[in-house]
Formats: structure tokens, C-alpha cells, sequence
């Protein structure tokens, strides 16, 4: 947090964002070395609510998504032609730090990737990264309690993570991301690894968890947007041009995505995935 | 058989049948080889133990070696003990450090650049590098130059052979680290620094430290690069002179025409190989100790 702060006053983006969106992505293009993944896609994430990304297998939701926190630099040939404002900074600008923009922007994987190490340590893991002086317990019991895992686990809190169940490591995880409050908690398919009782859980935990954090998942799960979403983002794949390039088709509250879609194409997917 | 006329599949066993027989052969083949494959360690160990055992006693590890006329059972080879744990330490502490942070540029900072593809080349052309190639140059750049034998030229020599398996073996555990622990690692805001030392490491280490022990496990036995660098010596360790150790000791005293000499090669040649057995065995278990 503290070196998102630090960038120049000057450097800063003038904030011209509604009030109520948290962090605006603008991805004119994103590419995979030569691959023009997704285009001309403009996702506003609004302040305190679920954003579901919806659409085709190869649309690019994870491509978007993972362009947030800037996960792609880890990709070699990635390339983000466009800006992602967040709090009056663009994170794509050349002084910011990929390392603090996720600091701020955490993640939670379609696998549940716990760490080799207790259960505790899992959760202390991003304070201790941040130095955290406080109360350490009384974090970790925190988020573990906001991830719905504290019965669960409060008495083999030294147990490794990896020895839990798939849905009890997914809450670690999330358990984990959300001990160092992040302003924006983006997942995704949390939930697609997991059975539907894990999954009931995992949803009604995002439903929760939306009071105090922004929240944006990608779903290939129709119904799980329309349970918890609260703004729906449809991507599709275009061909046209002999690509596979991905591109938003619309976006908008999810009952109004859903009842009545403005596109074409949002009509038939949605009528080819409801019949 | 049945009513309607239908004839079942045969499905018993037929062992005398050409198919069957010619797979029982093969399989009896191969487990004699598989046997076979056992009996020279277990033959060395027998004849080791039936040899060097009547003289293993505590004396061995604390007296100097004996003088040619000093009468039969007297003496021992405290310091060969010491010169090898002295100069495997040395190879230890250049290889570890060194084999373990270049497997980390190898398997994680650049693993396609031209710098990792010839090391990489290089490293595995080292494993075949006979180790008396390694003795003649730890002679040349190190005991000609110094102006005497050492310890450290012996630990030099030693740390040639080391590094190439430290660094291969700690490369594949590295490698092994599943993809989404590294996400996870980077999606939680970690510098590649920190995804290293908090993460990956920690996971990679069982595996790093089955090589590291088996690099020393051949350190310890290994004569040749130690006949040019280290020598031998009948005194206490002093690391700026000949340095004595088990393996050039077994080298010289096999040979000698002293009995008692002859009985001491024994006793030190059981040692070493036990203490080659313990290392391997050490290796196993700690490779099965990964956690993933
Ligand atoms: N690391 C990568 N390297 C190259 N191409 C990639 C990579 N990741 C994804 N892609 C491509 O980008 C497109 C979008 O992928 P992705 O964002 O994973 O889609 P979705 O999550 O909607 O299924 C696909 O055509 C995919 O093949
Ligand atoms: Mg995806």
C-alpha cells in the first residue's frame, strides 16, 4: 500500500472515475507475443461489489483478469497496450511496482495452490511480506473467520495446508489473500476445482465478503454469476478476422445481462447455455 | 459349454502354453540380473567386514599411523578421518554455496538464456570428468602456484566433482516445484527474491539435499584427486601441508609390504564404504520427504 502511495503527485492519473468504480480497465489490447489475445475490452469494476466475467472457453476472462494485478508479467512476450486505473494511479505506468500493485490486488487461483506450510503460516504469509507488527493470531483468526474456515481448522492451525480438502484449501487461499486486505480480490474459478457443497460455500463466502472488499470472478459458471454477481461482463471470441481474439460484448448490472441482453450474441449464449 | 451353444473365452492360466512360457523365462531372466546387480556391493561389504572388521576399534580414530617397526596392532588413522572431513568440508563449502545458486539462475531466473544452456552443457560434460583430470588441475592452479600440497588444494580438487551434481540434481528439485505454487507465491505480492527464499526453496530442499549428499558421499571416497594435491601424512591435521586422507591411506598401505599396515587398509576401506552406505541411505529418505 505504501508504494502505491509513494508515486509523484504529478505522475498520478487525474481521477475523472464515478465514485462507485473501484478500478477501471481499459485493455485496448493485450497480446501474447504476436497473439492479439483480447481487444478493445472496457471492464469498470465498481466499489464493493461481485463482477462476474462470463463467455466462451479462450475469450481471454483470465487474460483480463490476471491484467489487473499484472500477474501476465510473469509471461514471457505479454503485452498490455491500454491502462488500469486504480486509486488515481494507471498500474501499467512505468514507476509503478508489479510487486505492490498485487500487495493491493490480490489474487485466488482455479486451483487451490496452498503453500507447504502450516495453516497459520499460510495466512501470516502476506503480513509477514508487508512486516506486519500487530497482533499476528488475531489477524490470521480474522481472516480465517471471514473465509469461513476458522471452526474448521482453529485446532490444527500447525497442520500443513496442503493436508486440507480441496474446498477447505481454497478458503486457505482466500483465507490468505484477504489477511492483508487488499482493496480488490480477484478469482479465478475458484470454484471449478471443487464439489457443489465447496462451491455453495465458496459463493456464499464472496457474498460476504463483497461488504469489505471489491470483488471480480471469472465463472464458466452461468447460474454462479446470476447467484453472485452483481455486474456481469460477457466476452466473446472473435473470428472474423481469421485471429481468435477476445472482446467484451456488454456489460451491465447481471439481471439486466441476463433478462434482457443489448447483443446478439449475448442472447444466443446465454440462450445456448440455459436450454 | 452353455445350453445355447455359445462358446466362452478360455480365461484360466495357461502356463505351459508358448505365449505364458516365453514370458515366465524372461521375467526369470531379468530377476537373476536384478539379483546379480546386488552381489558386488554386498560381496565388497562381506569381504570388508570379514577383512577390516577384527581391527575396527575405537583406537583407529584417535592414534596417528603407526611406524613401520611399531609392533602388529598398534596405530591407527585419526588423522586420514579428519584430512577427509576436513577436505570434503572445504569442497562443501565452495560446492553447496555455489552448485545451489547457479541451479537457481538455471531452473528459475532464465532457464533459456545462452549463459543457462551452456552451463547446463557444461555441467553435465563435468559429471563423466574423470577425477584424476580434476587432481592434475587442482595441481596446476592451485599446488604449483601455492608452492606445496595442501588441504585446500585437496578440497579444491574435490569441489570440481562436487559442483556439477549439486548443481544438476538442485536444478531437477527446483524444476519440480509445481507452476502454481510460483503463482501463488507472485499473485500474494512476493519479489522473485522473496518467491525463492519463502517458497520455492523450502519445497525444492529435500531434493537439493539427496544431491548435496551424494556429491559428498563421492567426495569422500574419491583418491585420484587427492594423490597430486593433498599427498599423504603421518601427522595431525595442519591444513597448509600434506593432508592425509582414508582414500589416498588405502591407496598407500594396501601396497606396503607391513602386515599391520596392510590390516589398517582394510579397517579404513570398511569405514569408507560404510560411510558411503549411511550417506546413500541418508539421501533416500530425504528424497521421500518431499512435500508437495
Ligand atoms: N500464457 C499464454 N501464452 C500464449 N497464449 C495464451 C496464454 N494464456 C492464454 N493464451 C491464449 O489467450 C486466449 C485467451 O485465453 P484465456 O484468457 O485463458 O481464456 P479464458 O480464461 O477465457 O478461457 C486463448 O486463445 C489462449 O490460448
Ligand atoms: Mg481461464
Amino acid at each position: 500500500m505504501e508504494a502505491l502511495k509513494e508515486v509523484d503527485a504529478n505522475e498520478a492519473y487525474e481521477n475523472d472515475l464515478p465514485a462507485d468504480v473501484a478500478l477501471d480497465c481499459r485493455a485496448h489490447q493485450i497480446f501474447y507475443s504476436d497473439f492479439l489475445a483480447v481487444r478493445d475490452s472496457h471492464v469498470p469494476i465498481k466499489r464493493n461489489q461481485i463482477t462476474g466475467f462470463i463467455g466462451p472457453s479462450g475469450c481471454g476472462k483470465s487474460t483480463v483478469l490476471k491484467s489487473i494485478n499484472r500477474m501476465n508479467d510473469l509471461i514471457r512476450g505479454f503485452r498490455f497496450v491500454g491502462d488500469v486505473h486504480f486509486h488515481g494511479i494507471n498500474i501499467y505506468d512505468k514507476n509503478i511496482d508489479p510487486v505492490s500493485v498485487r500487495r493491493n490486488i490480490g489474487m485466488v487461483f482455479q486451483q487451490p495452490n496452498p503453500f507447504s506450510m502450516s495453516i497459520f503460516d499460510n495466512v501470516a504469509f502476506g503480513l509477514r511480506l508487508n512486516r506486519y507488527k500487530g497482533n499476528m493470531h488475531e489477524k490470521v483468526e480474522k481472516a480465517l473467520r471471514s473465509a469461513a474456515l476458522w471452526k474448521e481448522v482453529k485446532d490444527k492451525l500447525k497442520n500443513n495446508g496442503l493436508s486440507l480438502s480441496g474446498g477447505q484449501q481454497q478458503r486457505l487461499c482466500i483465507a490468505r489473500a484477504i489477511a492483508t486486505e487488499p482493496r480488490v480480490l480477484l478469482m479465478d474459478e475458484p470454484c471449478s476445482a471443487l464439489d457443489p457443497i465447496a462451491t455453495r460455500q465458496i459463493e456464499e463466502l464472496m457474498v460476504e465478503l463483497k461488504k469489505q472488499f471489491t470483488v471480480a470472478i471469472v465463472t464458466h459458471n452461468m447460474q454462479q454469476a446470476v447467484r453472485v454477481a452483481d455486474q456481469t461482463a460477457f466476452f466473446a471470441v472473435d473470428i472474423s478476422k481469421g485471429g481468435r481474439t477476445g472482446y467484451l460484448v456488454e456489460m451491465g448490472p447481471t439481471k439486466e445481462v441476463f433478462e434482457n441482453p443489448q447483443e446478439e450474441l449475448t442472447k444466443e449464449y446465454l440462450h445456448g447455455e440455459f436450454s | 459349454m452353455s445350453q445355447t451353444g455359445l462358446q466362452l473365452p478360455q480365461l484360466e492360466r495357461q502356463p505351459m502354453e508358448p505365449r505364458a512360457l516365453k514370458s515366465i523365462i524372461l521375467s526369470a531372466i531379468t530377476i537373476a540380473c536384478a539379483i546379480t546387480a546386488c552381489i558386488p556391493l554386498f560381496s565388497v561389504l562381506i569381504l570388508l567386514i570379514y577383512r577390516g572388521g577384527k581391527r575396527l576399534t575405537l583406537e583407529l580414530f584417535y592414534t596417528l599411523p603407526p611406524g613401520a617397526f611399531d609392533a602388529h596392532g598398534v596405530g591407527g588413522f585419526g588423522n586420514a578421518i579428519l584430512g577427509t572431513a576436513f577436505m570434503v568440508g572445504i569442497a562443501g563449502l565452495i560446492s553447496i554455496p555455489f552448485g545451489i545458486l547457479a541451479a537457481v539462475y538455471l531452473a528459475e531466473l532464465d532457464p533459456h538464456s545462452k549463459i543457462s544452456e551452456t552451463a547446463r552443457f557444461c555441467a553435465k560434460t563435468m559429471t563423466g570428468l574423470p577425477s584424476i583430470i580434476a587432481g592434475v588441475f587442482a595441481y596446476a592452479v592451485v599446488v604449483l602456484v601455492m608452492g606445496h600440497y595442501s588441504s585446500w588444494a585437496g578440497g579444491i580438487a574435490l569441489s570440481l566433482l562436487m559442483i556439477p551434481t549439486v548443481m544438476l540434481t538442485a536444478e531437477e528439485a527446483i524444476k519440480m516445484v509445481p507452476n502454481p505454487m510460483r503463482e501463488a507465491a507472485y499473485g500474494m505480492g512476493c519479489t522473485p527474491a522473496q518467491s525463492l527464499v519463502k517458497v520455492i526453496l523450502p519445497v525444492a530442499m529435500p531434493g537439493i539435499i539427496t544431491g548435496v549428499v551424494l556429491a559428498v558421499a563421492r567426495a569422500a571416497g574419491e583418491t585420484a584427486p587427492l594423490l597430486f594435491t593433498a599427498l599423504f601424512s603421518e601427522s595431525w591435521l595442519s591444513p597448509n601441508n600434506p593432508t592425509a586422507s582414508l582414500a589416498v591411506l588405502i591407496y598407500n598401505w594396501s601396497s606396503s609390504p607391513y602386515e599391520n599396515l596392510i590390516e589398517l587398509a582394510w579397517a579404513a576401506s570398511l569405514i569408507l564404504v560404510v560411510l558411503v552406505f549411511v550417506l546413500n541411505i541418508i539421501s533416500r529418505s530425504m528424497g521421500g520427504k518431499t512435500k508437495l
